[in-house]
């Protein structure tokens, strides 16, 4: 590698680095390594929306009903099915894919606030089919009664109920899988197109793009992915509730998005990162964190519209 | 049988009013303004509260007449303040920004008046049945949906025949040339988002009467509207007050056959809507 493309990798090679030895430094730091999978998990989610987001140019404001579903899937399979951990999280992420390959038609000839409209409604559904179903789904105390299991690579068990960084480390692979999917569909030709989409849309149409076909395909990958990072979610937990599907945790994505960057790959996580620490530092000091979370969107939306990156990068080439 | 369902048909006319008379708020600020204002039900929940306040020295009357114009006042201090530096960016910082003020109303709310059901007082007579036979029919209900339709008949009349109004439909069918003919768009977007709110808060002080008065009134009608808005059809004011009242109805209708399925058929009907008709039952071809 010639060194302009180090320095232009430099900077993912030093988030995994960080990501490979978080549970190691995030305890001399103050944290704790639940902390650090939830950071990998929400970043995740906010990344996965980030493609749609950021380099499709399509607001979704309803992602948090495919994380729910995700979350759901993987605790149902494990409550109801068979006790297996791998195959919640396969069937949570393939539960919520399908969900959104189902809707996505309705949905895709919509732009703008429109889209935004629909998907977050559309999120409704699903939050009151968990909240009034409660043989099923526990109804608002949410799925309880079970845990994640030990995985069974065939040569050796592996415990991450008991063991925090076991799991960190089964959410890093799952994320970095995830993760290195997203990135070499966005430097694929399918990628650039999406981008070409982002910036103008009527252009694109003419040069004869499916546009309406390539949004819906990013749409199912975006919320795939979310998918995969609810059905993380509920085993970080070992529970999940209906608020999990919520409209409002739908915002929390998007704000991790644009905090972070939504033009930057990694912004979305540099968000989540932010998000998280700060959600998890103001609920343990006042009862009225939801008002200081208010407050950090409107201030968000007015003084970082571009980002923590977005505008860490502006200020290099000034 | 007949009476059950009439009951809960009627419940939903009532409810689907209030979603009716939110909704038409939010379509008012969506087609001039292009922004999708969430803390929406955050002036509703206000509008309630204020009329809550008021009424010890105003009486009911009073209230009803002067919360709303409070929540009006506030609305345009926010929108001048808050929303105005957004006009123009992307779509996505104005839904940001409602949504944080919807958090900030609600926990604002719960902060001030406490989380619990506040009790909530309409005039006695009000309250008394009109009918034996028909229960339900009590006057505080007929004079809910009388209200809603006096408000929803003097939207349209000041929309179709005063110079503001006509100003608000020819700006939401085209913006830049009503500015060039020499209109104030700033204050004109300014007064169309203090109508908005108004009406939210004109629902909320009817709805609390109904629903309790509690800080997560809001937050439970405000995804209702957007079905409003979405199955009526996208631009048009006539669609999102019928999607308004039919999905309510529809509603009310499922609590007697299905009390489960009683929030999620009225988004079931958004997306046979969606399937059927994109535009809405009224919406305008191309819209979107």
């Amino acid at each position: 590698m010639n060194s302009a493309g180090l320095r232009k990798q430099a900077p993912s090679i030093v988030i995994w680095l960080l990501l490979l030895a978080m549970p190691f430094w995030l305890v001399g730091v103050g944290g704790y390594v639940e902390l650090g999978t939830r950071v990998v998990v929400l970043g995740l989610a906010a990344m996965s929306l980030n493609f749609l987001l950021g380099y499709t140019g399509v607001l979704s404001f309803g992602h948090a009903a495919y994380f729910g579903l995700g979350a759901y899937g993987a605790g149902m399979i494990i409550r109801y099915v068979v006790p297996s951990t791998g195959l919640g999280i396969l069937v949570g992420t393939l539960v919520g894919a399908f969900a959104a390959a189902v809707i996505g038609p309705l949905i895709i000839r919509l732009r703008g606030v429109y889209f935004a409209m629909v998907t977050i409604a559309f999120g409704q559904v699903f939050y009151f089919i968990a909240f009034r179903w409660n043989s099923v789904t526990g109804g608002d105390d949410g799925l309880i009664g079970w845990t994640r299991q030990p995985l069974d690579l065939g040569f050796t068990r592996i415990d991450i109920l008991h063991n925090p960084t076991a799991f960190y480390y089964l959410v890093l692979v799952c994320f970095a899988l995830a993760v290195g999917i997203m990135a070499w569909l966005l430097g694929s030709p399918f990628g650039r197109t999406l981008i070409a989409i982002r910036e103008n849309e009527r252009r694109a149409r003419f040069l004869g793009i499916p546009v309406d076909r390539h949004i819906w395909i990013s749409w199912v990958i975006s919320c795939c992915f979310v998918s995969l990072a609810g059905a993380l979610y509920a085993l970080l937990n070992n529970f999940v509730d209906p608020r999990a599907l919520y409209w409002t945790q739908s915002g929390d994505f998007v704000i991790m998005a644009v905090l972070g960057g939504m033009r930057s790959f990694w912004g979305p996580l540099l968000g989540a990162a932010i998000f998280v620490v700060l959600q998890d530092y103001l609920s343990s000091q006042t009862e009225n964190w939801m008002s200081f979370l208010g407050l950090f969107f409107v201030l968000v939306v007015l003084f970082f519209p571009r980002g923590i990156l977005g505008m860490m990068r502006r200020k290099a080439v000034t | 049988m007949t009476q059950l369902i009439l009951f809960d048909a009627f419940n939903g006319l009532i409810v689907g009013a209030f979603y009716a008379l939110m909704a038409l708020g939010l379509s008012l600020i969506l087609n001039l303004s292009g922004v999708i204002n969430f803390a929406h039900g955050g002036f509703l929940a206000l509008g309630g509260y204020f009329a809550y306040m008021l009424i010890p020295y105003t009486g009911f009357w009073g209230a009803l007449i002067v919360a709303p114009f409070l929540v009006a006042f506030l609305g345009i201090i926010v929108e001048r303040v808050l929303i105005r530096p957004l006009y123009g960016r992307d779509p996505l910082y104005s839904l940001l920004l409602t949504f944080g003020l919807a958090f900030i109303f609600e926990d604002g709310t719960r902060f001030i008046w406490g989380a619990q059901s506040l009790p909530y007082q309409v005039p006695g007579w009000l309250l008394s049945p009109l009918s034996s036979a028909y229960f339900f029919l009590t006057g505080y209900r007929l004079f809910m949906v009388l209200i809603v339709a006096v408000a929803v008949t003097a939207i349209f009349l000041i929309l179709n025949y005063t110079k503001i109004g006509i100003r608000i439909r020819a700006g939401t069918l085209d913006l830049e040339t009503v500015s060039v003919l020499g209109v104030n768009v700033r204050m004109l977007r300014s007064l169309n988002f203090g109508l908005g709110v108004y009406l939210a808060g004109l629902a909320g002080v009817l709805a609390v009467g109904q629903l309790g008065l509690q800080p997560t009134i809001g937050a439970s009608l405000i995804m209702p509207s957007f079905v409003a808005i979405i199955v009526g059809g996208l631009g048009s004011l006539t669609g999102t007050l019928l999607g308004g009242l039919l999905i309510g109805v529809a509603s009310g209708i499922t609590t007697v056959f299905w009390p489960s399925a009683t929030e999620a058929v009225i988004y079931v009907m958004m997306a046979a809507v969606l399937l059927v008709r994109p535009r809405g039952l009224l919406g305008e071809e191309g819209r979107f």
